[in-house]
């Protein structure tokens, strides 16, 4: 299964919204260990090896130049 | 009487082979009477075949050193007739239990199944109080993991070398000198009264990690090296309740930013690895006075705070990720550490190098028997490089895991273990060791293809699993002790197969090309005089078999073949094929 990189959000403005709630009056160290917990969450929900290594590669190849 | 097994000395005794004119020839010599040379030497006599072993030293192992040995070692070990007095000795476990910080993240079982898989919940706050919780080990004979420091282990093989006159058993013999020629190597060895040389078909070097044999023909072992060091104690004391369990914790507050793991031993041994990190000074941790505080904050976090205990043994280690690109060089063959090494999480060391053993006394009695041509050897080699990448990807994973080597790493290890508390997902990704099984060598030369279908775990290449059986007398008994020396055919059906009777005569009359044991199971319902019974169904579940379906099992308990339909021409060829003639 090729991953999803149209928009596929129900609700991208909310959703950008929880997410920077989520990380509210937490220091920068709390921040990045959510944000790895985050990961690891979604990567479960997700499952695919195959999509997550596509997400992965992705995430590398989008990094500014 | 009780042997102090780690203070004791052998003697050398002068061989009539240094009074000889000329070196004198044998068929295998075995360099090495550590746990992989003395099980290959026992294996080979077991098979007719007679050996010279050669150790440097006189003694066995100090310390506890490899102390976890695996189910499969055990039914190896039952295979050359020790594997009881081990169990009987060795303190069995199957549970597991990792701590982050102050709390317990989870446990996990290892005998469901075979395989290790989390399981919740956590233990009980606070460390070791629960009690020992009696385990069947889930349709199989051996438990998952024995403790029992290597001095026992390299105790009870060398008496049952002693048992075997096949073996020769030379202390103090050193092999200084390796000079490889087409068809056997010679050797020059060093002892207390000068050097000999010998003249060896085949010689198979089991002596460790700095195998001197490896050096002498100008190879090398090559990996990664770990910046870590881990001290390792041996700790006497006596408790009330002692857990039969592996204890691990990431980060605790009595060795804060490390790991450390505890496990039981025999004669109230405990063996506990505190890890260091590169920067410590292993002569000083070393020291009893820098290692009695570390113990006692250990035991200060858990129930057995107040406990008396001595120091037994200790040692600093660092360890490499490593192996030769070729276990074969002509007639020169590694098993063991001298082969491969692994990082201590997931004991895989010692465990796959009794599995190399186990892999390669039965081709070499083959090859030299006359049964397969040279080229069987060959396989030994791709099938254990094999295997020896498998414990190298599993070791180094875990070894990632437990000492995080970038800061993203360790944040997360952290958020698994954080998360492993609440989230069952995430204990799947906790790594203190993926702990030792065996390989299944599903890419062999010596495995039949599958022509028909089947289920499960038990694909040509897997190591066979267990199972209980009952026999036609009511007497119960496991279907790995009822497989033969050499190859067995299993048999699965209610009435004897139609082609029960041709396959037996067909392979007795040596169609076969090799002996072969057939075992006929019965599933538990039939009425049939079956030599076995399947009593509990765990045989036809493990195998997928149905009535009429037969396995064929090589001399070292791997499956190579299975039919839904078999035939005595289908079984002669696969067997052919195991032997590397076809």
């Amino acid at each position: 299964m090729p991953l999803i990189t149209h928009p596929h959000l129900d609700a991208p403005d909310d959703f950008y919204e929880a997410l920077i709630d989520a990380h509210r009056e937490l220091s920068t160290a709390d921040s990045q260990a959510l944000n790895a917990r985050l990961i690891l969450l979604l990567a479960n929900h997700i499952g695919s090896l195959d999509v997550l290594r596509q997400a992965l590669q992705a995430a590398r190849d989008s990094r500014p130049a | 009487m009780t042997i102090d097994y780690q203070h004791h000395r052998f003697d050398y005794r002068r061989s009539p082979d240094q009074d000889a004119g000329a070196p004198v020839r044998h068929p295998v010599v075995v360099v090495g009477a550590g746990p992989v040379g003395l099980a290959l030497a026992i294996d080979l006599a077991q098979r007719g075949v007679r050996v010279v072993l050669l150790d440097n030293d006189n003694t066995l192992s100090v310390g506890s050193r490899a102390i976890c040995f695996a189910k499969r070692t055990l039914e190896i070990f039952d295979r050359l007739g020790c594997g009881q007095r081990m169990v009987d000795k060795g303190v069995s476990w199957n549970l597991g239990r990792v701590f982050f910080r102050e709390d317990p993240v989870y446990h996990f079982n290892l005998l469901q199944d075979g395989t290790p898989r989390p399981s919740g919940p956590a233990a009980p706050q606070g460390g070791p109080r629960d009690p020992v919780q009696p385990d069947s080990h889930g349709g199989h004979e051996r438990p998952a993991f024995i403790n029992l420091q290597q001095y026992y282990v390299e105790g009870y093989l060398a008496e049952r070398v002693a048992a075997l006159p096949l073996i020769d058993l030379r202390w103090k013999n050193k092999v200084v000198g390796v000079e490889q020629h087409t068809d056997h190597a010679l050797l020059s060895i060093e002892t207390p009264e000068g050097t000999y040389r010998l003249h060896a078909d085949y010689l198979l070097a089991c002596d460790g990690s700095r195998s001197s044999v490896r050096q002498l023909i100008g190879q090398e072992s090559k990996g990664r090296v770990f910046h870590d060091r881990f001290l390792i104690a041996d700790v006497k004391m006596h408790l009330a309740h002692q857990p039969a369990e592996r204890w691990f914790w990431f980060d605790p507050p009595f060795h804060p930013g490390q790991s450390v793991l505890l496990h039981r031993q025999p004669d109230d041994v405990w063996r506990i690895d505190f890890q260091l990190g590169w920067e410590a000074d292993p002569d000083e941790e070393k020291k009893p006075e820098n290692i009695i505080p570390r113990v006692k904050a250990l035991l200060a976090n858990s129930a057995m705070a107040d406990a008396a205990f001595t120091l037994e043994w200790a040692s600093v280690y660092t360890f490499a990720c490593l192996r030769m690109a070729a276990f074969r060089h002509g007639r020169v063959l590694f098993a063991g550490d001298s082969a491969h090494g692994v990082s201590p999480f997931g004991a895989r060391g010692a465990n796959s190098g009794v599995q190399d053993a186990d892999n390669l006394a039965w081709k070499l009695a083959a090859v030299l028997q006359g049964q397969a041509p040279d080229a069987l050897l060959d396989s030994y080699a791709t099938e254990r490089e094999y295997a020896a990448d498998e414990n190298i990807l599993n070791s180094t994973r875990a070894t990632d895991f437990i000492t995080p080597k970038s800061e993203i790493s360790r944040l997360f290890r952290d958020a698994v273990l954080q998360l492993a508390k609440t989230q069952p997902f995430a204990r799947s990704l906790v790594n203190s060791g993926r702990l030792s099984v065996p390989a299944t060598l599903c890419g062999s030369v010596l495995n039949t293809a599958d022509v028909d279908s089947f289920a499960g775990r038990m694909q040509p290449g897997a190591p066979a699993a267990d199972a209980p059986l009952r026999c036609a007398d009511g007497r119960s008994t496991w279907l790995l002790r009822e497989l033969g020396d050499g190859f067995t055919l299993l048999l699965y059906g209610s009435e004897p197969h139609p082609l029960h009777a041709a396959l037996a005569a067909g392979l007795a009359a040596g169609e076969g090309a090799a002996p072969v044991r057939l075992l006929h199971i019965a599933p538990a319902a039939s009425t049939t005089a079956a030599a076995r019974i399947d009593a509990e169904g765990l045989v036809a579940e493990r195998y997928d078999l149905r009535p009429g379906n037969a396995v064929l099992l090589r001399p070292d308990q791997h499956v190579c073949a299975r039919w839904r339909q078999p035939t005595t021409a289908l079984v002669r060829a696969a067997l052919l094929r195991a032997l590397a003639r076809a």
